[in-house]
């Protein structure tokens, strides 16, 4: 154990922190827009598009997300020609792409399932109260039950947001230099497991104690109805002032 | 038209025994480092529960630093970190070069080490759940700290906790995906082999994936099973 040698490895690792946000952002914001878009077609009458929902997301949940990355990326290869014809091959033979895809695809899924608790528990007096009011359709869901919901999705979305980061460590086994990538190549070259290990571990609990900081912010900006207010002065001044 | 009969079978060209054969160190390497984390998991969830402060603390810091770093992290750390610890015993005793250990314990000892920091939170979780009158009630009827957590504590924890560890354990075969990166020939790793040797990689990832499904069906089927079982006298003291 040598600290000025984790420090320098500390330093190496920083190269790939880039990487592993930019991968874990574009794939968590594609994740949750097809996420909201699989839940709610989780909940449609329609009992086909519920089975077919439903199988995906059992799909990409109940396998390892390695295999899904190596069916992307190496699998698809097997389709190169078929690929190049319909002008898709420069995307699928890029690893970068393919890991994006597979992360995204990935949680989508388990987005989708906290996506539906979230809105299968928005009360539905509040619904029938937006009903009442005239709105119907698309209006309801984007001022009602989305708003609703969406105060509870947030804590439980951000642990899904957290094993994100943690999954693009597998974009190092397709040749993607993120944290542990770097990190694996220094492993090897150096033989010394446990200070590398502590460096890029360090970063990825700084990198998930900010995101946990930021998922609390958003989590406090969304709920301002569970605030305590200060004293009962004001409301009592705002009775006066408006009469 | 490719034979899929023949490619997956178990002639000298198929690679359906091997498949299987990977298929069973999976659930092996996987039971072997779900057992050590309930292990580890309970210790640190003890660890949690302690009243004195620095265990607490150990406890908390060690299911905050395990579930924020990458599985695969951990992997190389006990593959290439045991390997030198090893060699440097080894030194001692004139043995020169690197020494590997075998993949299958470095495996199940990181799937080990990370689900203990997943089971640790379910432990504690459904302990707090407990009754506490029952545990006076057998301090009452004189029973000692050990007869206490043999014969009331685990009992009504694995009912609290089967729903939780079901979810540790699909995670747990999922994570076992990831010590094909030591070479060990589980699941993944076959998979790995065929689909460069055959050059049908589609074919056999899919294949892989759909035997990793199969898994997590049958496990998921098990887990009801004992969720349900374990239930059986509850059902009845509520009626």
């Amino acid at each position: 154990m040598s600290l000025p040698f984790i420090w320098d490895t500390f330093v190496a690792l920083l190269a790939g922190v880039p990487v592993t946000l930019q991968l874990t952002i574009i794939s968590v914001l594609t994740g949750m827009v097809l996420a909201l878009i699989l839940a709610v077609l989780r909940l449609s009458p329609s009992k086909l598009t519920r089975f077919l929902v439903s199988t995906y997301v059992f799909a990409f949940r109940g396998s390892p997300m390695l295999v899904q990355i190596f069916l992307i990326y190496y699998g698809l290869g097997q389709f190169k020609a078929t690929l190049q014809d319909l002008h898709l091959w420069f995307w699928f033979r890029d690893p970068y792409f393919c890991v994006l895809l597979a992360l995204s695809l990935n949680t989508a899924a388990y987005g989708c399932e906290i996506i539906r608790g979230g809105l299968q528990s928005v009360p539905a007096q509040q619904v029938e109260a937006g009903r009442a009011c005239g709105m119907s359709g698309l209006l309801l869901f984007r001022r009602i039950t989305l708003p609703i919901a969406a105060r509870n999705i947030v804590p439980i979305y951000g642990n899904e947001i957290i094993l994100m980061v943690k999954g693009t460590a597998l974009a190092s086994t397709v040749t993607i230099m993120e944290i542990t990538g770097i990190a694996a190549k220094l492993i090897s070259e150096t033989y010394r497991a446990f200070e590398v290990f502590a460096a890029a571990g360090a970063i990825y609990l700084l990198i998930n104690f900010f995101l946990m900081r930021l998922i609390g912010l958003v989590e406090h900006a969304m709920s301002p109805h569970l605030r305590h207010t200060q004293g009962p002065s004001e409301p009592v001044e705002a009775i006066v002032t408006t009469h | 038209m490719i034979d899929y009969l023949k490619l997956f079978g178990t002639g000298p060209d198929g690679w359906g025994d091997d498949l299987a054969i990977g298929a069973a160190i999976t659930i092996a390497v996987a039971i072997v480092g779900f057992f050590l984390g309930a292990v580890f998991g309970s210790l640190v969830a003890w660890a949690r529960l302690a009243g004195n402060l620095p265990l607490r603390l150990f406890g908390e810091g060690y299911t905050t630093v395990l579930r924020g770093i990458p599985d695969l992290l951990v992997i190389y750390l006990f593959y290439f970190g045991g390997s030198a610890a090893l060699g440097a015993i080894m030194g001692l005793f004139g043995n020169q070069g690197f020494v590997a250990l075998p993949s299958f314990a470095v495996g199940a000892a990181a799937i080990g080490v990370v689900s203990a920091a997943y089971q640790a939170e379910v432990f504690r979780a459904s302990f707090t759940a407990l009754s506490k009158g029952e545990m006076e009630a057998a301090r009452a009827a004189g029973m000692h700290k050990w007869l206490m957590f043999r014969r009331i504590i685990v009992p009504q924890l694995l009912r609290h906790a089967i729903p939780g560890l079901g979810n540790v354990w699909l995670l747990v075969v999922k994570e076992s995906a990831l010590v094909s990166v030591t070479g060990l020939a589980e699941l993944m790793r076959t998979t790995q082999l065929a689909a460069g040797s055959t050059r049908l990689p589609f074919d056999f990832y899919l294949a892989g994936a759909l035997i990793y499904l199969a898994i997590t069906i049958f496990s998921t089927l098990l887990f009801a099973q004992a969720e349900r079982r374990s239930r059986r006298g509850f059902r009845e003291a509520m009626r």
